[in-house]
């Protein structure tokens, strides 16, 4: 799982330490990646105006800070037919959002004005928002999911 | 961080330190894609109303600039922009998180290159959270009236045994060693300014030194690697013992 964060740092030191090699070995071998936020930005495949490396596993074009600064940080309930009818209440933190999708991209969620916030190919998953901060697990779920690589 | 100067120029130069000019923060906006964040003075909360408005990130609510209200800090539970604040113990650190702060600095020296006050406060800082531990119900509500903080803020903190928000370490911080002290010491990040600045003019030292504080930050258990990166960086700032400061120059006494 890459946590959220800033992703030019995150790219930044996983190229420093050479994580990112390794990761994209793993990830093609078939260990399950979830990114969330900064962690979707580091694994879209394409990120416009990234200055730094990133780990391009999952076929995206991701937006970064797609809502705007800090202060334009926001709560909405996402309908997520993958988690059943429950809505599933999401946090965007000066949140990335996804522009693009592969054809092998599932999109499971989207907000109101048609922007993609979720998605998953394979077994990688990408989360625009943190639901690591709500108390729902059904995206936990949904990874845990995946089974083992 | 969008300062006009570092706090060892504040300090050197005296007189009154304010916010930044609004161009050089909306400069500082553009050039970065990472979060940006500005200096208020202490209690100046139209200054910080100004910051939000300009949209950067964070408000650091600082001790380095010169206060403007002795008796109260920017009530910052109005604001949308998360604040940060200094602290030089538990009970200053629990007042602001009180207030409204998102984050927590313990205070150190700024300016001075000198890591014993941030030693100092970070170390009283993680007492008063261990004290805590050993206090109970009448001891933790003798501890809210000492602290001038609600008791329900006191025991959350005792259970927990940490703050209910992240805290940073600034204010002396000048080598890789350093950071990675501050760290162990339990600090959750760091703020660094004047030591990166001020110990090489050269921007390519600059640099090299600042990617050395990041890494020694982030694996600061890993003393072989910090010994790597601390390898060839050459003098860093000259700085200033304690004694060398007047009492009325010292930035950490400033916030009540």
């Amino acid at each position: 799982m890459i946590p959220g964060g800033e992703s030019t740092t995150i790219g930044k030191l996983a190229a420093h330490y050479g994580i990112i090699e390794k990761l994209r070995e793993r990830s093609a071998a078939g260990m399950p990646v979830w990114g969330t936020c900064g962690g979707a930005i580091f694994i879209a495949r394409d990120v416009p105006l990234h200055p730094h490396p990133l780990a391009e596993l999952m076929d995206l074009t991701v937006e970064r800070n797609a809502f705007g600064r800090q202060v334009d940080s926001f709560e909405a309930d996402l309908d997520v037919p993958a988690l059943g009818a429950r809505p599933f209440h999401a946090i965007f933190i000066r949140a990335p959002r996804i522009a693009r999708v592969g054809p092998d991209v599932e999109v499971l969620a989207t907000l109101d004005d048609g922007s993609i916030v979720a998605a998953k190919q394979g077994r990688l998953l990408a989360t625009a928002f943190h639901p690591e901060l709500t108390g729902d697990p059904r995206f936990h779920e949904l990874f845990l999911g995946f089974g083992a690589g | 961080m969008a300062l006009e100067r570092v706090p060892s120029d504040i300090r050197k130069e005296g007189g009154v330190a304010r916010m930044s000019d609004p161009g050089l923060i909306d400069e500082i906006m553009a050039a970065v894609t990472i979060p940006v964040m500005a200096k208020a003075r202490i209690g100046h909360f139209v200054e910080a109303q100004v910051l939000q408005a300009l949209g950067v990130d964070y408000i650091d609510e600082s001790e380095v600039l010169t206060p403007a209200d002795e008796a109260f800090h920017i009530d910052k539970k109005p604001f949308e922009v998360p604040f940060v604040c200094g602290a030089r113990e538990l009970g200053e650190a629990l007042r602001r998180i009180s207030e409204g702060a998102a984050m927590i600095r313990s205070k150190g020296e700024a300016g001075t290159g000198n890591i014993v006050e941030a030693v100092r406060h970070i170390r009283a800082i993680t007492a008063g959270i261990r004290e805590l531990a050993t206090l109970d119900e009448g001891g933790l509500a003798a501890k809210a009236q000492e602290y001038r903080v609600d008791v329900a803020l006191v025991k959350s903190v005792a259970k927990e045994q940490k703050l209910p928000v992240v805290l940073f370490c600034a204010g002396g911080i000048a080598t890789p060693a350093d950071a990675a002290l501050m760290m162990q010491l339990g600090a959750e990040g760091n703020f660094v300014g004047s030591g990166i600045f001020k110990a090489s003019e050269d921007p390519k030292d600059q640099l090299k030194r600042a990617k050395a504080i990041v890494e020694a930050t982030t694996h600061y258990t890993d003393a072989k690697l910090i010994a790597e990166v601390s390898r060839g960086l050459g003098a860093a700032m000259r700085g200033l013992t304690l004694e060398a400061i007047p009492a009325g120059e010292r930035l950490a006494v400033r916030g009540w």
